[in-house]
């Protein structure tokens, strides 16, 4: 059946197709909902043929390569339009697809009555169609075919509401952060494409398979692929929000929730995660890199979790959050736990779409109130979302046996065992705060007394949005089991599942046995004490006194207003990069090198040309002896040329 | 006898054709009012013509003792010659009537026009390639100067008669001296000592004569004066007619003589052919910018493509050979289209067809400003348009071949070109509309147009398809 993999492209394809060029003209506001959402719901269940057939194949024979046709062919470079089905690609793609689905049905309830309904319901078929190509290509070009548009999707989307003010560092209007967002892509890109570049260069191709056979014979250390690997992680830190380049994603809330939900939390900012995993094997040859990948994830992690907790915005806490938990994905990676780091996207990707969900239907029943200062007692009013919330809290704060405690945990074990221990306790303090600004978070939303205006009137939101929610909170609960560890007995399905992708990362990197069962026994413990403590700090500080962030920020100044302002860095890079980037623009490339230089040479060339037109016009005289003088002199010139060269 | 029919039949589409061109002339004789009727017999007579070529093409071989080739590369051309004139005659139904020359002769002369090219396109022997060559002349001097009543049609119907003699002259005079060297007008009885005449003077003045007798059939560059007045004067359906089938036709023949038998790859003679093809670039889009009548300036444009043809032919090589066959049949359906166009545009006076007729013709005739986009851009060469893959083809294998510095004048001369072609999407698109009235379209002009576009993107998008047909054909 994996032979059809073209249909799980094909049928967004066609929603966006319906969508978009009859969206407008179909005044029924269901009908376009259930249009895009069966288009991601059949790809979801061919997706999950395919899986079962896969399950009852040998495991090594559950990779194919199904080619639709031949993209490019220019001498020996030749890239064809071909999908890659092997564990991980179906594994993310039953995500992307899955997940994907929930959140078109949700958005059904959640963008009733918006003017852009059709537009809504295009764009997001058109991400899934590019994110699709994106996990499922074959080679890195049409990857970065989907790479650019899950982009410009995020772009489109960022700012749909595109007349809607959005205050920030430089930002007016949601326009403004979506070409934010755009901007600092770009950076990521370039470097992708680069790297890109190198592997063509040093491999001959850009398919995946031939690119890991070639790597095969080479030496640990070689220091192209070390340029090669590190672009392509700059690459992924513009895509997946990572320092120096996670600064779009917050504002990048400026979009309707759902997109939030699905482009900025569950699928697109993974796309760098998988990106490295599938070039596991390239990575295990560059330490080097791994080692960069490492500590950048570590930082991004307790970074963005400690901004976190001065935030007011539920959806900038859950941003920032999400900043941090890709920081954990990246981590996982550094230190060669490539299945550590996709089984987190997994789990991340249900309990986060639950959480940007559930924080829709708040914003949605508050009338589009976004500061949780200004909410509280919520719980009564809407149960569903309660308690999906909650629950998807506690499995991001990593309580067992919620899906979040077991890929943490998992990362955070291998930190330690094959990273270091800098690196286990930077995740260990993230660890912390995450429980701390999420339990801040649900206890200022949902319990204590009522803080909001009298004027509004919070309800449950429509079954349309609360059944994706319970939906997600049961996946938040069980997706953990596929990973359980065997010192607790479990198979860790997903790391057998995901063996053969990784083997010959696995092979080159030779990692060495684990460390003692006691250990892990011991680690394990200390992550549950974490979890633990910073759950009751942060129900029991906010529960107490809502206003208890004025005390903190009281007693810690600088510290609190350095979090509160996210570092300054937003202000730190306008200052140090934009602002002069402009400036220069602006004086010298504009005024004088566009204005004088290029538009002088152009204007010229098009005057010479034009007046040369013009002289030549007058050879056409009209007289035809003329033009028989012309052919015989034309003649003389042939027979010259011909008898005397 | 048994040789005659099968030869005969090996031949059927260039057969099939003049017998419907007779057919038509004779309802017309017999019947009056007859211009419908002869309408749709000469379609479904194309069509089955068409069929015809499809059915031969697996049949490679030469008939009538080795004067004419049939199969493959004569049922391709011969496919493409019925096309354009299938395309031409949708096209004239409405505009022939328009003009008042709605006489049935038209019909008959672009059909007998056709089995003209097919001819001159199949000719393996230099006689036969000159039949064919007079035949499709001929047709084309009375259809250009067919409007009579209009003084501009007469004209370039007598200027084209008195430079085309002139050029038939040079071309005879050519296979004169050929035949003098080798004692042979079979091509392929030429081909087999090549080797032997190739350096020798007189043969090479025959070919030279012979090449000036093309580059005038093609207009290539000194060669193309009556090119611009030709195109301007005769009625525009003619001379979509002339600057896609006319100069396929040329091209195919050129092709066949000069790349694919005479085999002149790194000699003088390639010095010729690439001096002509700059010179074609050159003159063709640089004069092109300044004319502000379209059919004007799409002779000019068609001048600077044939310099770009030339490159292939002198490239030369089979990738080549497919990339002068594919630009042929790229540039029919483009060319076929923006004339096309015009003739729409066109008044009953035959005028209107200047630039400023153009102006917000989006906003009078939405399709027709956006069909005349589509066949602007693939004359600039916008992939994925067939027009791209065109110049892509020659310029690949022009590089290939050593050629690098003719491709650099081509990309530069196509990079000219983007000014006048995108001036008339300019017009239609972002001016205020005229006060003018909306031209009126019939739906046969729709649907050859509609084809005309429809065929660009087919032959953009998938080219491979259309260069399999020519795998192996030379």
């Amino acid at each position: 059946m994996y032979q059809y993999v073209g249909l799980i492209v094909l049928f967004p394809l066609i929603g966006l197709f319906i969508n978009g060029f009859f969206g407008r003209k179909i005044k029924n506001e269901t009908l376009v909902g259930m249009i895009g959402s069966a288009a991601v719901g059949l790809s979801f269940l061919v997706a999950a043929g395919i899986f079962v057939e896969m399950l009852g194949m040998p495991e090594d024979g559950r990779s194919h390569v199904v080619t639709l046709f031949t993209w490019i062919a220019a001498g020996s470079f030749k890239v064809s339009a071909a999908y890659q089905i092997d564990q991980l690609s179906i594994l993310m793609t039953l995500v992307v697809t899955g997940v994907g689905f929930l959140i078109h049905v949700y958005s059904i309830g959640y963008m009733h009555g918006d003017r852009g309904f059709w537009r809504f319901f295009t764009y997001l078929n058109l991400f899934i169609f590019a994110m699709l190509n994106l996990v499922l290509a074959d080679n890195y070009l049409l990857m970065f075919l989907g790479w650019e548009g899950v982009g410009l999707c995020s772009y489109l989307l960022i700012g749909f509401w595109y007349d809607k003010k959005f205050p920030g560092t430089g930002i007016t209007w949601t326009g403004d952060a979506a070409n934010k967002a755009f901007w600092v892509n770009r950076i990521g890109d370039f470097a992708f494409m680069i790297g890109m570049f190198l592997i063509f260069r040093e491999f001959g191709s850009l398919t995946f398979r031939e690119v890991m056979g070639g790597a095969e014979t080479l030496a640990v250390g070689n220091n192209t692929m070390f340029w090669i690997t590190l672009l392509l992680f700059i690459g992924a830190t513009g895509k997946s929000a990572q320092i120096p380049l996670f600064i779009w994603l917050p504002d990048a809330m400026a979009g309707p929730t759902p997109v939030s939900a699905l482009i900025h939390a569950a699928t697109m900012v993974t796309a760098g995660v998988y990106m490295v995993a599938r070039n596991s094997a390239l990575y295990a040859l560059a330490p080097t890199t791994m080692m960069i990948v490492a500590i950048v994830g570590a930082l991004t992690a307790i970074m963005a979790a400690s901004i976190g907790i001065a935030q007011n915005d539920i959806k900038k806490v859950l941003a920032y959050s999400t900043v941090s938990q890709l920081g954990y994905m990246f981590l996982a990676l550094g230190v060669g736990a490539f299945t550590a780091g996709i089984f987190h996207v997994m789990t991340h990707a249900f309990f986060k779409a639950c959480l940007f969900l559930g924080s829709g239907s708040v914003i949605h029943a508050m009338h589009e109130e976004q500061d949780i200062r200004h909410m509280g007692g919520l719980k009564k009013v809407m149960p569903k979302t309660y308690w999906t919330f909650l629950i998807s809290s506690f499995a991001i704060a990593g309580f067992p046996p919620l899906s979040g405690f077991f890929s943490k945990d998992e990362i955070l074990w291998k930190a330690f065992s094959d990273g270091s221990l800098v690196l286990w306790i930077i995740g260990a303090s993230a660890a912390l705060m995450t429980a701390f600004y999420m339990f801040r978070m649900v206890t200022l939303t949902f319990e204590g007394e009522p803080r909001w205006a009298k004027d509004k009137h919070p309800h449950e939101s429509p079954a349309t949005m609360t059944i994706p929610l319970i939906v997600l909170a049961g996946l938040a609960i069980l997706g953990g089991f596929v990973g359980i560890p065997a010192v607790l007995g479990g198979g860790n399905a997903i790391e057998h599942w995901l063996h053969p992708v990784f083997a010959q990362a696995h092979h080159t990197m030779a990692l060495s046995e684990h460390s003692s069962h006691t250990t892990e026994y011991l680690m394990m413990g200390i992550s549950v004490v974490i979890a633990v403590t910073g759950f009751w700090f942060g129900r029991r500080m906010f529960l107490a006194d809502p206003e208890a962030d004025k005390r903190i920020a009281a007693k810690t100044g600088f510290l609190y207003r350095l979090l509160s302002n996210k570092y300054y860095v937003d202000e730190i890079y306008n200052g140090s990069v934009v602002r002069p980037l402009v400036r220069t623009s602006e004086s010298f490339l504009y005024r004088v090198f566009d204005v004088r230089i290029i538009d002088g040479a152009v204007n010229g060339l098009a005057k010479t040309t034009g007046w040369v037109s013009a002289m030549m016009r007058y050879v056409q005289t009209g007289v035809v002896q003329n033009y028989a003088a012309l052919v015989v002199l034309g003649l003389v010139v042939v027979l010259g040329l011909l008898i005397f060269s | 006898m048994n040789q005659l029919l099968t030869d005969t039949l090996h031949t059927a589409p260039i057969m099939g054709t003049i017998v419907l061109a007779l057919v038509v002339i004779l309802i017309n004789a017999m019947k009056k009012d007859s211009l419908a009727l002869e309408y749709w017999v000469s379609l479904i007579g194309i069509a089955a013509n068409i069929g015809l070529a499809v059915w031969a093409f697996p049949l490679r071989g030469s008939a009538f003792a080795g004067t004419v080739m049939t199969g493959g590369f004569a049922s391709l051309t011969a496919a493409v010659f019925l096309v354009a004139a299938g395309l031409t005659i949708i096209l004239s139904r409405a505009y022939i009537e328009k003009i008042g020359v709605n006489f049935g002769e038209f019909f008959h002369l672009i059909l007998m026009g056709a089995a003209g090219m097919m001819t001159f396109a199949a000719g393996t022997d230099l006689v036969v390639t000159f039949v064919g060559l007079e035949l499709m002349s001929i047709c084309l001097y009375a259809l250009a100067g067919i409007s009579r009543r209009v003084h501009k049609s007469n004209e370039a119907a007598l200027k084209y008669f008195l430079l085309g003699a002139f050029a038939s002259g040079f071309f005879l005079y050519g296979i004169a001296l050929i035949y003098g060297m080798t004692g042979t007008t079979n091509i392929l009885g030429i081909a087999q000592n090549i080797a032997a005449y190739k350096s020798e003077p007189l043969f090479l003045v025959g070919a030279g004569l012979l090449l000036v007798g093309f580059a005038f059939k093609i207009g290539a560059v000194p060669f193309h004066m009556w090119v611009p007045d030709v195109y301007e004067g005769s009625p525009t359906v003619v001379s979509a007619f002339m600057s896609t089938g006319a100069k396929a036709a040329a091209f195919a023949a050129l092709l066949l003589v000069f790349t694919a038998t005479f085999d002149f790859i790194h000699s003088s003679m390639n010095t010729v052919l690439s001096v002509l093809a700059v010179a074609s670039m050159l003159v063709g889009n640089i004069v092109a910018i300044s004319q502000t009548n379209v059919k004007r300036m799409l002779a000019y444009s068609s001048i600077g493509h044939a310099g770009y043809m030339l490159i292939g032919i002198t490239a030369g090589g089979d990738v080549s050979m497919a990339g002068v066959l594919f630009y042929l049949i790229s540039y029919m359906f483009t060319n076929l289209g923006a004339f096309g166009v015009a003739s729409i545009i066109e008044n009953a006076e035959q005028q209107g067809t200047d630039l400023e007729n153009f102006r917000g013709l989006y906003y009078r005739r939405p399709l027709l400003a956006v069909l005349m986009g589509v066949f602007m851009f693939s004359l600039v060469g916008i992939p994925p348009l067939a027009g791209f893959f065109g110049k892509y083809y020659i310029f690949v294998a022009a590089i290939e071949n050593g050629y690098t510095w003719l491709t650099i004048v081509g990309v530069i001369t196509s990079m000219i070109s983007v000014y006048y072609y995108l001036r008339v999407v300019v017009l239609m698109f972002f001016q205020a509309p005229e006060e003018a009235e909306a031209p009126q379209v019939t739906s046969g002009g729709t649907i050859a147009l509609l084809v005309s576009a429809f065929g660009i993107l087919l032959v953009g998008l998938f080219p491979s398809i259309v260069l399999g047909w020519m795998g192996g054909l030379f």
